[in-house]
């Protein structure tokens, strides 16, 4: 065989192997999407996010744990974007290169490493025990703010590292200060990618289940935080972050642990309120950036 | 940014939704085993206060419940055995009285795969010599337990070595609370085992007779025969007459609450407590439990209201055989 073939050949091959790869990711999902439907849609409807759990399968539903999550989700946005953000952009932008930036910055790639039960045992002496939050909505959105914190700070750095040079000096040619450079150049053309970083940080921490098992988050929960926003004076209150909380994904695993298939079935309904809460935020991260890549001219 | 801080608030309103007032709040951890029952009582207790006591239940199985309830960390701690003597040092150090009540009973049971055809009972010293630590690597065929079951290799599944479960079905079994051999399949998950049991014809493992109930269709049960005629004669299988009578030995065991003195001064506490007694022998047996005799009950709640606290049996963790009804009475 002539090399000219057989470069066609593993040409061919490689496309062939590129192909399977792809497809393989996506037929999994769409198993799994496809079981899942299968099992949970008679299940999902409003009983089933209007209602709290329940001994009875058929009544029971995911009230507390989706109320859960969207707090959790929110707080941990709240705590992790602007100390991610900072993070990076002190990393990229002030930081001296010298052996103390190297050394932040492996111990953030190997932070992100981590597994996540790990961050689930900080949280409990840090949070729960240590500063006395108990096991409470805060403690939690602290918890996972600090599991995905590496995740932030990687993907901002990537995109701040991205802007052109040309921007900055040009910012500078103009007198513009560091921090004017940073707040009106930098930051803005940077954001579509580190919002798009963050919310998939956060899709990944919605998701998950060990470290607030191991901080302690609950089972059953028949109510709700404490709503941010009241009608009496003055409308505005912040107790619901110290409240005990349940999110999805304990939920979920409580109900497959059971023995009555009901709870099963409960349990395939609550994953895809779940992944419906996943792909709302990907669709949330997906507009934001096409909004701010659109703003950007320069 | 303005846009980010934008979205947060609406999600804040979306929320805000429902209005709830604050509320005393009951915290509740410990046992899964113990879960089912505590949760049916929960929910109909809150629905009796229609919202105005709050109760959170956890499952951090029964040693990890005690750990955060002698930390005075929670008023109630569900628990698949009575407390153990470390634990009992733990709430010492940490002065927290317990009132011990019983609230229901369980039956372990031990099951095979349907296609077995050749067990039908076994004894309890033939599931000593299968599970002690001794026969790690040697116990290994059928036919090494009884001569005349075949010469096939037997495969073995267990609860997890940190589950209240696990601790009993030794004690029981065994004759030493935490210890067997360790050459053998063990989940927390009660339905891995009962996955696992139904997809090998080989297999031999043990739960709570809850999952069994659950997939009868799926396993077998397998009679055990105590060989002492005062708790029945011969094989026994955990139905719930025999689990009731007291004769499906030594396999049964007792579940329990644990509320901490200072919470039971609480009014909300003495409410729940009160209710969970009254209530918990229709919804113990509604979520697959075996409830106690009715005066049992009276008696655990007499045990409550007296403020009696420490173990029934005297802090030493599982002991096996044991009535509660004649326990309670005794005192």
């Amino acid at each position: 065989m002539d090399t000219k073939l057989r470069n066609r050949l593993y040409d061919k091959s490689f496309y062939i192997v590129g192909l399977f790869a792809t497809l393989f990711g996506l037929i999994v999902l769409l198993t799994l999407l496809i079981d899942i439907t299968i099992d949970g849609f008679s299940r999902l409807g409003w009983q089933f996010l209007t209602s709290y759990p329940s001994r009875k399968p058929e009544a029971a539903g995911v009230l507390s744990a989706w109320v859960g999550t969207v707090w959790v989700a929110a707080m941990t946005v709240v705590v992790a974007f602007p100390l991610g953000v900072s993070a990076a952009t002190y990393l990229e932008e002030y930081s001296k290169k010298n052996w103390l930036r190297e050394f932040i910055e492996i111990n953030i790639s190997n932070l992100s490493a981590v597994p996540s039960i790990i961050y689930g045992l900080l949280g409990l002496q840090l949070f729960v025990r240590g500063l006395n939050m108990d096991r409470s909505v805060i403690a939690g959105a602290m918890t996972l703010a600090i599991l995905v914190l590496p995740l932030i700070i990687i993907s901002t750095r990537e995109a701040i590292r991205a802007i052109p040079t040309t921007i900055r000096e040009a910012s500078y040619a103009l007198g513009a200060t560091k921090w004017q450079t940073i707040r009106n150049q930098i930051l803005p053309a940077a954001m579509p990618t580190i919002l798009t970083g963050t919310i998939l940080a956060i899709s990944r921490a919605i998701g998950e289940a060990s470290p607030l098992i191991t901080i302690g988050a609950l089972t059953y929960v028949a109510f709700l935080p404490t709503s941010p926003i009241s009608l009496e004076f003055p409308y505005i209150s912040l107790k619901g972050l110290f409240d005990p909380f349940s999110v999805l994904p304990i939920q979920i695993f409580n109900w497959v642990s059971r023995p009555q298939k009901g709870f099963w079935i409960d349990a395939a309904a609550g994953i895809m309120v779940l992944l419906i809460i996943v792909f709302f935020m990907n669709g949330i991260a997906t507009y934001l950036r096409y909004r701010y890549e659109k703003r950007m001219r320069w | 940014m303005r846009k980010i801080v934008i979205s947060l608030l609406i999600m804040l309103v979306l929320l805000s939704a429902v209005i709830v007032h604050s509320a005393q709040l009951i915290k509740v951890d410990g046992s899964s085993t113990v879960y089912p029952i505590t949760e049916a009582v929960a929910e109909e207790f809150q629905k009796s206060e229609k919202g105005s006591t709050r109760i959170t239940v956890g499952i951090s199985g029964t040693g990890g419940g005690f750990k955060k309830f002698c930390n005075g960390e929670t008023d109630v701690s569900n628990a698949s055995r009575p407390i153990k003597p470390t634990e009992v040092e733990l709430c010492k150090k940490n002065g927290v009285e317990y009132i011990e009540l019983p609230v229901a009973y369980d039956g372990l049971a031990v099951i095979i795969n349907p296609k077995n055809s050749w067990v039908d009972y076994m004894t309890v010293k033939e599931l000593k010599k299968l599970w002690e630590p001794e026969a790690q690597g040697k116990i290994k065929k059928w036919n090494q337990i009884r001569s005349n079951w075949p010469n096939k290799e037997i495969h073995l599944f267990g609860a997890g070595v940190d589950s209240g479960t696990y601790d009993y079905f030794t004690e029981a079994v065994v004759g030493k609370e935490h210890s067997s051999r360790g050459d053998f399949t063990s989940s927390e998950d009660d339905n891995v085992l009962v996955q696992g049991i139904s997809s090998d014809n080989f297999a031999l493992g043990f739960f709570g007779m809850a999952y069994y109930e659950h997939n009868k269709d799926k396993l077998k049960i397998v009679p055990v025969d105590d060989e002492n005629d005062a708790n029945g004669k011969g094989p026994i299988i955990p139905e719930y007459e025999n689990v009731v009578k007291g004769i499906y030995q030594p396999l049964s065991r007792p579940l329990f609450i644990y509320v901490s003195k200072k919470s039971a001064d609480k009014q909300e506490v003495k409410r729940f407590i009160d209710f969970y007694m009254k209530g918990a022998a229709e919804l113990s047996k509604e979520v697959g439990y075996i409830s106690l005799p009715n005066t049992a009950y009276e008696l655990v709640l007499k045990r409550f209201e007296n403020r009696k606290v420490g173990s029934i049996f005297g802090g030493h963790g599982s002991q096996v055989g044991v009535k509660i009804e004649e326990l309670l009475k005794k005192e």
